[in-house]
C-alpha cells in the first residue's frame, strides 16, 4: 500500500472498521433468517416465506419495525445504566474483528496478540450483560444477568485452556501465524479435545442453547433483556449473532485451518471464502445444536464446567506442553 | 509525517486516559450503589490498562484487561448477591471504617509516591512503539528466570486461596446438611 496522507496503517484502521460496522449489520440479518429457517425446517414448517424469496428480506423488515418502536424504560430502572449497557455490549463485538484474518493478508491489524485481544475484550460482555439486568431493576433479569456472570466465569475458564494449548503447539498468539502452521493438517485432527472443548464452551459464552439459561425464556419470560424493548433489544441482539459469528470465526483460524483448504487443496477458491464457509458451516452446526437439545439445568451446567471440561482441558493443555518439549 | 500533531493526540489520550482511571477510581468509592462500584473499579482497570499501553507494552495491557476487568470485578460481582437489596435504606457508613480506609489507602499512597520520587526516570519516547523489550518473549523468560520466585510465590498465594475456598465451601456445607 503507498504512503497516504496518514499513514497506511490508519487508513488501514478506519476503512476496516466502516467495513465492520456494515458486515456486523448484514451478518446479523442474515444469521437471524438462517436460525429462522432452521429452526422452521427442523420443525418440520418452512419458516419465513412471505418477504422476499423465501423470507429473506423478512429480518431487514423487523429490523426497520425495531428502529421504529418508542424506547420505553421502566420508572424504577437506573436510567445512565439502562442506556450504558446495549451500547457497552457493542464495544467487545468490534474490537474482535480487528484481529479475525479473513485471507492472507486480508486482516484489519495484524498483532502478534492478537488471541488475547479476542478474549480480553469479550469479559466486557459479561459486565454489559450485567449492568443491563441490574439496571432493569426487574428480579428476571437481575436473575438471568448474575446467572450469566457465573456461567461466563466457568465456561472461560476451558475455553482458555483449550485456546492455550494450540498457541503452545504454534508458539504465538497471533491469528496469521496460527493459520499459517496449519496449511496441510489443521489442528483439529491434532488437538480434537481442544476443539470439542473449545466449541461447547463457546456455544455457553455466547449464551446458546443448551446452554442459555441467561434467557431461559420458559421461566425467566427473556432474562436479563426481559426490558428492552425497541433497538436497546435490538442491539443486544445484534450482539448476540455478532458474538457468534466471532467465536466460530475464531474456532476457524485456531482449528479448521482458517484461509486453507483441507490438507492444503485449496481447489482454487480464494482464502477469504474457505474462510467464510467454514465460518458459517460451524454457525450453522451451533444452530442444529440449539434446536436440537433441551436446555441443560443450572448444576449440571456449572457441574459439567467445573468437574469436566476444566480438568480435561487441564489434562490436554499439560499433555500438549509436555509432547511439544519432547518433539 | 508531521510529529508534532501526533504528540499532542498522543498527549490528549494520555490526559483523557488519566481523567478516566482518576473518575473511576472516585465512582469505585463514593456512591452508595454497589454496582456503579463495580462498574467503576473496572473503568478504573481499564484506564490502568491504557497505561501499559502507552508504556508500550499490549500484551500487559491485555493481561490486565482480561484478569483484573474480566475476571477480578466479575469475581466482586458475586459479593452483589451478598449485598443489600437497594430499595432498603442504606446504613450509614461507620466512622472507624472510614478513617481506617483513609490510613490505609494513605500509607499506600506514600510509600507509591516516594518509589515514584526515588526512581531516576528515563525517556521512553524512542521506543514506545515498536518496543521488543516488553514483548510476550521477554516477558515470559523474565518471569521463569530473574523472577522465578516471585512466580512461585504467587503461585502459592493462590493456590492457598483455593484450598481455603474450597474447606470453607465443603465445612458450611456439612453443617447446613
Amino acid at each position: 500500500m503507498s504512503e497516504g496522507l496518514l499513514g497506511s496503517e490508519l487508513f488501514r484502521l478506519i476503512l476496516g472498521l466502516v467495513i465492520v460496522l456494515a458486515f456486523s449489520q448484514l451478518n446479523a440479518l442474515f444469521l437471524v433468517w438462517l436460525e429462522r429457517k432452521v429452526s422452521g425446517h427442523i420443525q418440520l414448517r418452512p419458516g419465513p416465506m412471505e418477504v422476499g424469496p423465501h423470507g429473506l428480506l423478512q429480518t431487514i423488515i423487523d429490523g426497520v419495525k425495531l428502529v421504529g418502536k418508542e424506547l420505553i424504560m421502566p420508572l424504577k430502572a437506573d436510567r445512565k445504566l439502562f442506556f450504558l449497557a446495549p451500547v457497552l455490549v457493542f464495544t467487545p463485538v468490534l474490537v474482535g474483528f480487528l484481529v479475525l484474518p479473513f485471507g492472507p493478508g486480508l486482516i484489519i491489524h495484524d498483532m502478534n496478540v492478537g488471541v488475547l485481544l479476542v478474549f480480553a475484550f469479550s469479559t466486557i460482555t459479561v459486565l454489559a450483560i450485567l449492568t443491563g439486568g441490574w439496571a432493569s431493576n426487574n428480579k428476571y433479569a437481575l436473575l438471568g444477568a448474575v446467572r450469566s456472570v457465573a456461567q461466563n466465569v466457568a465456561y472461560e475458564i476451558p475455553l482458555l485452556l483449550a485456546v492455550m494449548s494450540v498457541v503452545l503447539m504454534v508458539h504465538s498468539l497471533s491469528f496469521s501465524q496460527i493459520v499459517a502452521s496449519q496449511k496441510t493438517v489443521w489442528f483439529v485432527f491434532i488437538q480434537p479435545l481442544a476443539c470439542l472443548i473449545y466449541l461447547i464452551a463457546a456455544t455457553a459464552e455466547t449464551n446458546r442453547a443448551p446452554f442459555d439459561i441467561p434467557e431461559a425464556e420458559s421461566e425467566l419470560v427473556a432474562g436479563f433483556h426481559t426490558e428492552y424493548g425497541g433497538m436497546g433489544f435490538g442491539l443486544f441482539f445484534l450482539a448476540e449473532y455478532t458474538n457468534m459469528f466471532i467465536v466460530c470465526a475464531v474456532a476457524t483460524s485456531l482449528f479448521f485451518g482458517g484461509w486453507n483448504g483441507p490438507f492444503g487443496i485449496s481447489l482454487g477458491i480464494p482464502g477469504v471464502f474457505w474462510f467464510l464457509i467454514k465460518t458459517y458451516f460451524l454457525i450453522f452446526v451451533i444452530m442444529w445444536v440449539r434446536w436440537t437439545f433441551p436446555r441443560v439445568r443450572f448444576d449440571q451446567l456449572m457441574n459439567f464446567s467445573w468437574k469436566v471440561l476444566i480438568p480435561l482441558s487441564l489434562v490436554n493443555l499439560v499433555i500438549t506442553a509436555i509432547v511439544v518439549k519432547i518433539i | 509525517m508531521e510529529t508534532s500533531g501526533l504528540n499532542f493526540i498522543l498527549q490528549a489520550a494520555f490526559w483523557v486516559t488519566v481523567a478516566l482511571t482518576v473518575a473511576g477510581a472516585s465512582i469505585a468509592v463514593f456512591p452508595r450503589n454497589i454496582l456503579y462500584n463495580v462498574l467503576g473499579l473496572a473503568l478504573a482497570l481499564t484506564g490502568i490498562a491504557g497505561f501499559y499501553l502507552f508504556l508500550g507494552s499490549l500484551f500487559v495491557a491485555l493481561m490486565q484487561l482480561l484478569i483484573y476487568v474480566g475476571a477480578i470485578c466479575i469475581a466482586i460481582v458475586f459479593a452483589i448477591m451478598l449485598s443489600r437489596p437497594l430499595h432498603m435504606e442504606a446504613l450509614p457508613r461507620p466512622r472507624a471504617k472510614v478513617w481506617l480506609g483513609i490510613l490505609g489507602s494513605a500509607v499506600f499512597f506514600i510509600g507509591a509516591v516516594s518509589v515514584a520520587l526515588k526512581t531516576k526516570w528515563l525517556p521512553a519516547a524512542g521506543h514506545v512503539y515498536n518496543s521488543s523489550q516488553w514483548s510476550v518473549q521477554n516477558i515470559g523468560n523474565a518471569l521463569l528466570t530473574r523472577y522465578e520466585l516471585v512466580f512461585e510465590v504467587i503461585s502459592l498465594v493462590l493456590l492457598v486461596a483455593i484450598i481455603g475456598a474450597v474447606i470453607t465451601a465443603g465445612f458450611s456445607r456439612r453443617i447446613s446438611s
